[in-house]
């Protein structure tokens, strides 16, 4: 069997399902966050598959900016995630709704 | 011999992935994330991309992941997630396979030719050297943004995590 851009892709596809099904389904502050880093991380995997397929780096320069873009989010986001514990004293989503309208 | 290696990193990946979304500790999700960054890197070795394997490791699994784990055990807060238990999990699996069928077709679509093979990669394809040469010229000025990025970043953080602003 020989492997094809079309595999990598769909593997993909899979792990971005997966991360949007934690997103969904996770009542976990933390754990959404690790599932957005996975639909992250599938992205990449597109990237670099069609930077393969074209013989172009240029899809390897947008996995580097991903990367540090996710390494700033991660920093503020669970940054929020402790400061909110400190007056919330939970990371339970369904109970930070005071912005619900 | 690279279909075993796919078809293995793959398991290894989507396994994780499931293991992290339907675990109850958080902690056993971290872990199942750093499982799937090994996988990814190897998968992205597999792509003749070794700058961005050797990133993954060092950025993700190493740094993000070490993040992560540390405001877990920081937090230290018992799941209340009791509720996500047998009957959640098989929905949280029944999603993901109801879901993949209607998103994978859509990205095989977008798939250029699909050749047997891709076309034979330059020497510096991927390799540091390579990918150095691209992003401290043609986007040199994303990189530089990217650091501006990364210190506010750092400000916002140390600031948010105040104990008491004045």
């Amino acid at each position: 069997m020989v492997i094809t851009a079309t595999f990598y892709l769909a593997l993909s596809a899979i792990l971005f399902v997966i991360g949007v099904v934690g997103v969904l389904t996770r009542r976990n502050v933390i754990v959404i966050m690790m599932s957005v880093e996975l639909m992250l991380n599938a992205g990449n995997l597109a990237f670099i598959t069609f930077a393969r397929e074209l013989n172009d780096m240029t899809g390897h320069v947008f996995v580097f900016m991903v990367m540090a873009v996710a390494a700033a989010e991660a920093a503020v986001g669970l940054a929020i995630v402790l400061a909110m514990f400190k007056n919330r004293e939970t990371i339970d989503i369904d109970q930070i709704a005071s912005l619900k309208g | 011999m690279e279909a075993i290696l796919f078809m293995t990193f793959a398991a290894v990946a989507i396994g994780g992935a499931i293991g992290m979304v339907i675990s109850r500790q958080a902690v056993t999700s971290a872990v199942n994330l750093i499982v799937v960054m090994f996988a990814l890197a190897a998968l992205f070795a597999m792509q003749d991309a070794h700058l961005i394997a050797a990133l993954q490791v060092l950025v993700y699994a190493g740094a993000i992941m070490v993040l992560f784990l540390f405001v877990i055990m920081l937090l230290n807060v018992r799941e209340k997630e009791g509720r996500a238990t047998t009957r959640n999990s098989t929905w949280q699996i029944v999603a993901i396979l109801g879901l993949t069928p209607v998103i994978t077709p859509v990205m095989a679509f977008f798939s250029v030719a699909d050749v047997a093979h891709a076309p034979e990669a330059p020497a510096d394809f991927g390799t540091t050297a390579g990918v150095g040469k691209i992003l401290y010229t043609s986007y040199l000025l994303p990189f530089e943004v990217a650091s501006v990025l990364l210190l506010a970043a750092l400000v916002g953080a140390v600031i948010l995590t105040k104990t008491k602003l004045r």
